[in-house]
């Protein structure tokens, strides 16, 4: 008999039920080194074909399956089953509408990103060959540029909840500064005076869950920290 | 006059519908969006989701940052790697337009690594030379760390938002609209509202990427499932070349998730379990980077000869702790970060135990290299089906032919994205208005969503969908593997034609209109079957080795008989087989004629 995890998961399927309910599982171990989207999978392919999760590359960089497990967000993908306490409390990110199970809806989220204009902008001439830029101006887009848009981050800010209809949240923040540290993006003064604003930027309290919760481990409290800066110190 | 037999199905009316969101779907919306056309870019997942984003090694082109390069020696390289499959006028094509194309993906935002110069950082990859062969190894990718793919995913999908591509996010492709004229539309799923779609457009462009899950093991993402091939089986135009199927030879082992070839481009390299770093007696000039159909074959000959690693003997170790942990965090970050979770191994001080692994496939839907579907009829070989376009990894130009150079993907998307926009807005002049559609045409798309769901709500009885899924990758591994040999595959084929007998049982349990993802799994199953039994039936009738496919009974090329392209249809009666010649004519330069590959 091989070790069984126990998982308890969020359910709710808006056609039949009329409110959420946690479902328990129990699966085995199948392998070295399992993931919680393993766990997944074996459900929904041996025991249960009505689970509803989203997943694509299961290797994290895809940024489909964030989760808020056991209540700490994170990615399925590369969360060991075996180190979670159990049984493992799986449910969908908070502050997002439930569309089904452990799926939630999107678009306000990428929304907020196209909000920040997150694209290359340039007044001077594109040259014929590529935008010279330095190994240590690159580098000042690491740490920024590798954000894969799961929302784990945005969706663990207390902020964001409270206020996620204007405060942009640490993902999108995080890549406004990535186009701000860009030495190509001509763009930087107009960026800064879009967040320049009570709601879009300043409603982070520096609460730090964003930093804690990132598969990626980037810090985007970090990231907004530099944001308000530049914007003090053009005013003085 | 109605247009449409039924109220329960939303028209749309674009210019243009693209399906697919990864690299080469956007390249090519970014074009045609960018000169005004109305686009719609129809995706079964949100557009970042898209497996282009795993890429991770860098994109080709002779830009000589490093060392002095040029696109005919890229040309060379490209054409010998495809092991003289590849079509020589798309060859030069892309290798000529790779440094303008690169060029441009830097002004779009993609946030190269750089030089002290302040120019592109370029690496050393498999099979690359300088000077045709003579000039020993280029640097000639293109990186972005080793996480080039979501650099440049994301730089597009952020360069369609600026543009305004219409999205219509998490919805499935089921059908296409076909007629005397050609291609008139889709048939969609919209996964999360349950409801049925369909755009009407003047050319539909299938950029669904590739067919990896046919296979147990692969590096492919599990949205990896070949639907545009499938739609174009059931279109009744042929597949091209499916017999060949990259297997990349440092998959982590068992579990799969790829390590890039850049990791022997900085300088890392195989050993077998004697420690002995093998690859100097299959390839003593490129070693451990010579092409990855021979690094895959010597591994599994390693393997099969008692030389594997840990207690099954079934892998080999990729050593790089001798680059530095500097290097290996500036350059390979995400390496380091995927052998610790996957294979729990830290890269900077162990090596990481690998595998040739399923990881591209190098067939896909005929095109010409404007990204024109084409198929045969009578002696034309090439005959354009019109307003049907594909690219990129579900295309086969064939710019790949029987083996890929690494960095050749994310070139090929960009460059044949680019090309097919071009090409569609010639389309678009002489086409000004939607075709007349027949009122019913809807019904076979949404027959395809309704037996599925009808077996839940009827609860029937039946296999599951997991259950022949599974199967079927299995046959898909232990047949059609590195190495193939009739008795090994003719056994294979029947295996597979006779469980996909078995489909028309298969049942689902999940019968909720909403967000169904068992649904779009047996729809996915279906088109994963399509591409599997083309793919076994191509493979068994092919006797020689050439490339990804390798045989021990026909151990070598033969090009006399076998120079030439498989076309392969589909319908009640199963798989038919067809040639069609190699296009071996260049735009403007010499032809390469085939010789004995040595590395």
């Amino acid at each position: 008999m091989s070790e069984m995890i126990r998982l308890s998961i969020f359910r709710f399927d808006p056609e039949r039920d009329d409110k959420p309910f946690m479902q328990s599982y129990e699966v085995p171990v199948t392998k070295r080194g399992m993931k919680l989207l393993d766990a997944l999978n074996y459900i929904k392919w041996e025991l249960d074909g009505t689970l509803t999760y989203r997943r694509s590359c299961g290797e994290g960089v895809c940024g489909s399956d964030g989760l808020n497990i056991n209540g700490v967000n994170g990615l399925a993908c590369i969360t060991p089953v075996t180190g979670l306490k159990q049984p493992v409390h799986v449910r969908p990110l908070p502050g997002m509408h439930v569309i089904r199970d452990l799926v939630v809806d999107m678009d306000h989220f990428f929304d907020q990103y196209r909000q920040i204009q997150p694209w290359m902008q340039t007044d001077t001439p594109t040259p014929e060959h590529e935008r010279l830029q330095s190994p240590e101006e690159r580098a000042l887009l690491d740490g920024q540029y590798e954000c894969i848009l799961c929302a784990c981050c945005t969706t663990s800010c207390p902020s964001w909840w409270w206020n996620g209809d204007r405060f942009l949240g640490p993902a999108v923040l995080l890549q406004a500064n990535r186009w701000i540290v860009d030495s190509r993006d001509e763009a930087t003064g107009r960026r800064l005076d879009q967040l320049e604003d009570a709601f879009r930027l300043y409603r982070c309290h520096q609460i730090m869950n964003c930093m804690e919760a990132c598969p990626k481990e980037l810090n985007p409290t970090a990231a907004i920290d530099s944001i308000k800066r530049k914007l003090l110190a053009r005013k003085s | 006059m109605a247009y449409l037999s039924t109220d329960k199905v939303e028209h749309h009316f674009h210019d243009v519908v693209i399906v697919g969101s990864g690299g080469a779907g956007m390249r090519c919306a970014l074009q045609l969006a960018d000169a005004g056309h109305r686009v719609a870019v129809v995706t079964k997942v949100l557009p970042t989701r898209s497996h282009t984003v795993a890429a991770q090694g860098g994109i080709n082109a002779s830009l000589g940052n490093v060392a002095s390069d040029h696109w005919h020696w890229h040309m060379y390289d490209t054409v010998k790697g495809s092991d003289y499959l590849g079509d020589q006028d798309a060859i030069e094509y892309m290798c000529r337009a790779a440094p303008l194309l690169v060029r441009e993906l830097e002004h779009q935002g993609v946030p190269f690594s750089r030089l002290d110069d302040g120019r592109i950082y370029q690496r050393p990859f498999g099979g690359q030379s300088r000077e045709f062969g003579e000039g020993g190894q280029a640097s000639r990718t293109c990186a972005a760390a080793d996480r080039t793919g979501h650099a440049i995913l994301h730089s597009l999908y952020q360069q369609n938002l600026r543009a305004g591509t219409h999205f219509y996010q998490e919805f499935f492709a089921l059908d296409l609209i076909t007629g005397d004229d050609g291609c008139q539309g889709l048939m969609a799923w919209d996964i999360a509202r349950g409801e049925y779609h369909l755009f009407q457009a003047k050319a539909v462009i299938l950029a669904t990427g590739g067919a990896g899950r046919v296979f147990r093991v692969t590096t492919n993402a599990h949205i990896c499932t070949g639907d545009g091939g499938a739609l174009t089986l059931a279109a009744g135009l042929p597949m091209e070349d499916m017999e060949f199927f990259q297997f990349h030879p440092t998959g982590i082992a068992d579990v799969g998730p790829l390590i890039t070839e850049g990791v022997r481009g900085e300088g890392g390299y195989l050993i077998n379990a004697n420690g002995e770093r093998f690859m100097e007696r299959y390839a003593p000039t490129a070693k451990d980077l010579a092409s990855r159909d021979v690094v895959s074959r010597a591994i599994a000959q390693e393997i099969r000869e008692g030389r594997g690693c840990g207690p099954k003997k079934d892998h080999v170790l990729l050593k790089l702790d001798h680059l530095g942990e500097e290097l290996i965090m500036s350059k390979l970050p995400n390496i380091h970060e995927l052998a610790l979770r996957f294979a729990d191994v830290d890269c900077t001080k162990d090596p990481v135990p690998v595998q040739p692994t399923v990881h591209y496939t190098m067939g896909g839907i005929p095109t010409n290299r404007f990204g024109e579907v084409v198929y045969s009829k009578g002696r034309n070989k090439e005959v354009v089906f019109p307003g049907l376009y594909a690219i990129g990894e579900a295309a086969c130009v064939s710019v790949h032919g029987a083996n890929r150079l690494g960095g050749n993907s994310l070139l090929e998307i960009v460059v044949f994205g680019r090309a097919c926009g071009n090409q569609v807005m010639k389309h678009l002049r002489e086409h000004r208005y939607h075709a007349q559609l027949d009122v019913d045409c809807w019904q076979r798309g949404a027959e395809r969503v309704e037996r599925w769901l009808s077996s839940a709500r009827d609860r029937r009885e039946g296999p599951s969908i997991a259950d022949v899924r599974l199967r079927m990758q299995t046959i898909m591994q232990e047949h059609f593997g590195v190495y193939r040999t009739e008795e090994l595959m003719a056994e294979g084929v029947a295996r597979l034609e006779s469980l996909a007998g078995e489909m028309d049982r298969a049942v689902i349990s999940d019968g909720c209109g909403l967000f169904n993802t068992e649904l779009v799994e047996a729809l996915e199953l279906e088109n994963l079957m399509a591409l599997a039994r083309v793919t076994a039936a191509g493979a068994l009738a092919r006797r020689e080795s050439r490339g990804a496919h390798a045989r021990d009974d026909y151990p070598e090329r033969d090009d006399e008989r076998w120079m030439r392209h498989t076309l392969a249809t589909l319908d009640s009666e199963g798989v038919k087989l067809g040639y069609k010649p190699v296009r071996t004519s260049p735009m403007t330069v010499e032809s390469f004629p085939p010789k004995k590959r040595v590395y």
